[in-house]
């Protein structure tokens, strides 16, 4: 098999255990077997970004994502009483039929309209200064790096106090009142 | 060197994935199950910044996900607290149940 075709199999493979796991993901009753199968389409993702010759946001994703935010979702899940908030327990009716058509084909059209975006937009841009090549010479860290700490430096230091905003505002929020 | 995947192809899978989670958002009860849907939709909109971002050769996708990330680690803590707040208040994290400004 030559390479050309491995790449392509692979990111096919790929692309249906995201699809398959996400679906999963949707459509679990039980909360922590949703937690469990957003953690496969997590690390599904971090190999299609490796696919596409970003391998520092593959890294990022599986640190941030499958790390940190599913080991939090994980520990919430735990902490709250799921019996209470059981979907098949609640006091509203379901939705009616209508209802549930209506949402059906809403989300069909969403698809449709964004299939039909991918397939017959023509993007048209100037190629930038960053072909695959040349950053893999470099480093594609340390090219993100450079970009993050020269170009991107103000958005950098937003980011860094919108993350302090959030630390201490998740404290004074789940602080226990005495 | 390896030939690289049709971006096409990325941004259909992205917005089969993004349809997903709306379709989960929409549907769920669960606020948490909710939010897992809303962390999806995200991760479609990184999924097609690096596919563009790779097909022209930039390397500004990779920032802007990085910067998505990192809303999206904050969006995660503040919210899994107010979660957990809803809870201690109301017994509940059913979305339906909640319903603290009812007066």
């Amino acid at each position: 098999m030559d390479a050309i075709g491995f790449k392509f199999i692979l990111f096919m493979i790929t692309a249906l255990v995201v699809i398959v796991s996400s679906v999963l993901m949707a459509t679990r009753k039980n909360p922590i077997h949703s937690a469990l199968w957003m953690i496969v389409t997590f690390f599904a993702m971090a190999v299609i970004y490796l696919l596409l010759n970003a391998q520092f946001i593959a890294v990022a994703q599986v640190m941030v994502y499958a790390g940190a935010i599913m080991m939090l979702i994980l520990f919430v899940i735990m902490m709250v009483n799921m019996d209470k908030g059981d979907e098949k327990k609640t006091t509203k009716a379901p939705w009616s039929f209508g209802k549930k058509m209506a949402a059906a084909l809403l989300m069909v059209i969403l698809l449709v309209e964004l299939l039909f975006g991918a397939l017959f937009y023509r993007m048209t841009a100037r190629v930038g200064d960053y072909p695959a090549d040349a950053v893999a010479a470099v480093g594609n860290a340390k090219t993100v790096g450079a970009l993050l700490y020269g170009q991107y430096l103000f958005p950098f230091e937003v980011a860094s106090i919108l993350l302090l905003i959030g630390i201490v505002g998740a404290v004074v929020i789940a602080k226990r009142n005495k | 060197m390896f030939q690289e995947i049709p971006s096409g192809l990325c941004l259909v899978l992205s917005g089969i994935i993004f349809s997903i989670g709306a379709i989960g958002a929409i549907t769920r009860r669960n606020v948490i199950v909710i939010f897992m849907c809303i962390e999806l939709m995200l991760n479609a909109v990184n999924l097609a910044f690096i596919a563009s971002g790779n097909a022209f050769s930039s390397m500004d996708g990779a920032v802007f996900v990085f910067f998505i990330m990192t809303v999206a680690a904050v969006e995660a803590a503040v919210g899994l607290a107010i979660f957990v707040m809803v809870f201690r208040l109301q017994g509940t994290v059913n979305a339906d149940e909640v319903n603290l400004l009812k007066g």
